[in-house]
């Protein structure tokens, strides 16, 4: 990647500014060439995605993903495994997100309703689905959700049947109503 | 000081060497085990092989970092945050590809039997007969009778499962009892067999896994952890299997972190007297004589190690007397198939974590069949459930999420292609003139690449797995081509052939270099012709038999 290429991503993340996401990124330290160097994220970012990462999976008979500390893993993936297109799409996404919900629902997501945040993600899905730009980071949201809850150890032991060592292959078993798929 | 010496001197500790040390010491010869990495003691230096997802950092997905720094470990699934430290790194030990070469390469002790994919299948004698039949490159000097006991007796003490198929092109052996198929491959390998009235077969893999206990080992317990290391010795690796038997005998020493540069040849005799290596702790240069040396060090080291040895008699090495050393390299091609989606099964599933899939042994070009191409390819492959992980597009955020993914999913099934490359002379990896790796030692320049008759061969590859799927019962059939760069199939075979004639090759029928008679190299190098099967279980063959030989000489006063 060549200077420019960082450079440009250095500027992006100032551009942002003020109270959005990624505003705590301080322009210094050592990241990978194609990252966005110094991306972070504030407490109250996290508090977000933990709240919609419980909105895409919820507390049930089983606890949901806010009880993974989903935000944290979120954040923790976006800045270790995202390259900076994907960091600068996810930081942008997250801040459409948060001013459109207000924009719709007159409150922020946090202080909304779980049935307001469902329907807007939901909504936000079917308009990614049909092509708009801005809504596309709800496929990330989902992925990391999904990943990161199903890995956990309460998705894993919990939502699924973790079988740490099986000990024997059986073929072919009978699957009865309400038996789990495998965790691993 | 006078050099420390041994009766015998084995380079790289992998699945060859390992063999070779468990032969020798066991025959009671002294020997010295060098391995060019750290050491990786057994259970205890399998630091993730009972990590639970959670517990892992990305849970399996790779970082920028891990992207930048392993431009090469990225090309393949080997680049994976759980055992990073067990595949080579670009930065210290880099290659120059001329042409695109995937060089996946374990420094450790144990080195890639830690790592293998642990397919275990002989060759059989089509196979050996090949070349001289089809008049390519040169003939092998055995035939599948000089081998057959080999392989039993490796089968024996490897440990290797498998069901007893009965088929002239993929030989049974000594196994243990076979792992079961699945409700889908059983029907699907049923319907299989009766539309090509037993000219094709799908066939339960045949993995160094064991499905009961052998001495020290408790056998595969179904996590399908194997490449991080099994604390239960389910599967064959140096560690679980060879290195405790050599060790046991009293007469083994193994000295990891020992680079070898080059044999140190003796022109009156015309035999190495030693190994000179480099101590990648202490820089220091060491060498160590004997009477014997196996060269084990992973194919195209092997090689590299030669063409650095007795330079002042052969500018190009020792070995290159034939002018082939160094050429000839020969992969599995592959990352082609076909995949589709099974209806029905919904009340169907299984129980543990099955580490090997099903075989489809080579059909093409055998008996009436003839294509435009020589040679042929087998399939990899299986039919499973999906998890969690599948992507179900349709279903709403919320509790309908979290239940159909909480259960498991639709059946789907699907196979890879493993095709033969032919040895071609001019497919080299050879030493760089002017660029050196980290220890001062001339980098191995790629030079190799795939050509019509595995173009040709590709072909078949995919629309025979897909007519195959359909066949069984499969729907929605797709046929895929992942592309392939010469190395990927991490079955680097070739450089240092066997052969009939000092002329031509530079190993003879027992695997002795021509030009040094007491120096054996049984890994990859060795191969005349690649075949479509996985190569393993024939180097352990092929080491067994060369140290049985060696030692037979020793006595005799030959060697």
């Amino acid at each position: 990647m060549s200077i420019n290429r960082r450079d440009a991503l250095k500027s992006m993340v100032l551009m942002m500014g003020g109270t959005m996401v990624g505003s705590t990124a301080i322009l210094t330290g050592c990241a990978p060439e194609n990252q966005i160097e110094g991306l972070n994220f504030s407490p109250e970012d996290i508090a977000l995605l933990d709240e919609i990462g419980d909105t895409i999976i919820p507390d049930t008979d089983t606890p949901g993903a806010k009880a993974t500390e989903i935000g944290a893993f979120i954040v923790m993936m976006v800045k270790d495994t995202y390259d900076g297109e994907n960091q600068k799409a996810f930081v942008s996404g997250i801040n459409s997100l948060r001013s459109n919900f207000k924009s719709e629902n007159g409150s922020s997501f946090e202080d909304a309703s779980s049935e307001d945040r469902l329907a807007f993600l939901n909504k936000m899905k079917a308009d990614a689905d049909a092509g708009t730009e801005e809504a596309k980071v709800i496929y990330m949201l989902k992925d990391l959700t999904v990943l990161g809850y199903f890995t956990s150890e309460i998705g894993a032991t919990q939502a699924l049947n973790f079988v740490e060592v099986p000990g024997r292959y059986d073929g072919c078993i009978p699957l009865k109503d309400g038996d789990k798929a495998y965790a691993i | 000081m006078a050099n420390q010496q041994f009766d015998a001197i084995v380079v790289g500790s992998g699945i060859s060497g390992g063999w070779a040390a468990k032969e020798l010491t066991e025959k009671g010869l002294k020997v010295l085990l060098l391995e060019r990495g750290p050491n990786v003691e057994h259970v205890k230096d399998y630091k993730t092989a009972t990590t639970p997802p959670w517990q892992i950092p990305h849970r399996g997905r790779r970082t920028q970092e891990m992207l930048e720094n392993h431009p090469n470990l990225k090309r393949d699934y080997v680049l994976n945050e759980l055992n990073l430290d067990w595949w080579a790194h670009e930065d210290t030990d880099p290659y120059v590809e001329e042409k695109p070469f995937t060089w996946f390469r374990g420094y450790q002790v144990g080195g890639r039997s830690l790592l293998w994919g642990r397919q275990s299948y002989r060759w059989a004698n089509v196979d050996f007969e090949a070349n001289a039949k089809e008049g390519i490159a040169v003939d092998w000097p055995i035939r599948y009778d000089d081998i057959a006991p080999w392989y039993s007796y490796v089968e024996k003490f490897a440990g290797i499962s498998g069901n007893r198929d009965g088929l002239d092109i993929l030989p049974d052996g000594e196994f243990m009892p076979p792992m079961p198929m699945n409700c889908v491959e059983e029907d699907f390998a049923k319907r299989i067999k009766e539309h090509y009235k037993g000219a094709r077969h799908w066939i339960m893999g045949r993995p160094a896994n064991i499905t009961e206990p052998l001495p020290g080992r408790a056998g595969c317990q179904y996590r399908s952890k194997c490449w991080l290391g099994c604390p239960f010795g389910g599967y064959f690796s140096t560690q679980a299997s060879t290195l405790p038997a050599a060790v046991a005998t009293g007469n083994l020493t193994l000295r990891p972190m020992a680079i070898v540069r080059r044999l140190i040849y003796d022109k009156d005799t015309q035999k190495a007297t030693g190994v000179e290596i480099l101590d990648a702790e202490t820089n220091e240069t060491v060498v160590f004589d004997s009477k014997i040396v196996f060269l084990c060090a992973s194919a195209l080291n092997s090689s590299a190690i030669l063409m650095r040895s007795a330079t002042d008699v052969w500018p190009e090495g020792l070995g290159s007397s034939s002018g082939e050393l160094g050429h000839n390299v020969m992969d599995h091609h592959f990352r082609l198939g076909a995949r589709g989606e099974v209806e029905g099964y919904d009340d169907k599933y299984y129980f543990g974590r099955r580490p090997t899939g099903l075989y489809i042994p080579r059909f093409r070009n055998l008996g009436d069949d003839k294509r435009d191409y020589v040679r042929g390819f087998g399939y990899q492959g299986g039919a499973s459930r999906s998890g969690w992980n599948r992507d179900v597009a349709e279903i709403n955020f919320g509790a309908p999420l979290k239940d159909a993914l909480s259960k498991p999913g639709p059946w789907s099934i699907g196979f890879t292609a493993f095709g033969e490359i032919l040895p071609y002379h001019e497919n080299t990896a050879k030493l760089s003139k002017d660029k050196k790796d980290a220890w001062g030692m001339e980098q191995l320049v790629m030079n190799a690449e795939i050509k019509e008759n595995e173009h040709k061969m590709r072909v078949d590859m995919m629309a025979d797995a897909a007519e195959m799927l359909e066949v069984a019962g499969a729907k929605n059939i797709q046929t895929y081509d992942a592309g392939y760069t010469f190395g990927q199939g991490i079955h680097e075979m070739g450089t240092a052939r066997m052969g009939r004639d000092p002329k031509t090759s530079v190993l003879n029928g027992y695997n002795q270099v021509w030009d040094a008679k007491n120096v054996y190299v049984t890994d990859g190098a060795c191969m005349t012709s690649a075949a479509a099967q996985n190569p393993s279980l024939t180097y352990m063959a092929l080491t067994a038999r060369a140290a049985d030989h060696a030692v037979s000489e020793l006595k005799k006063m030959n060697l």
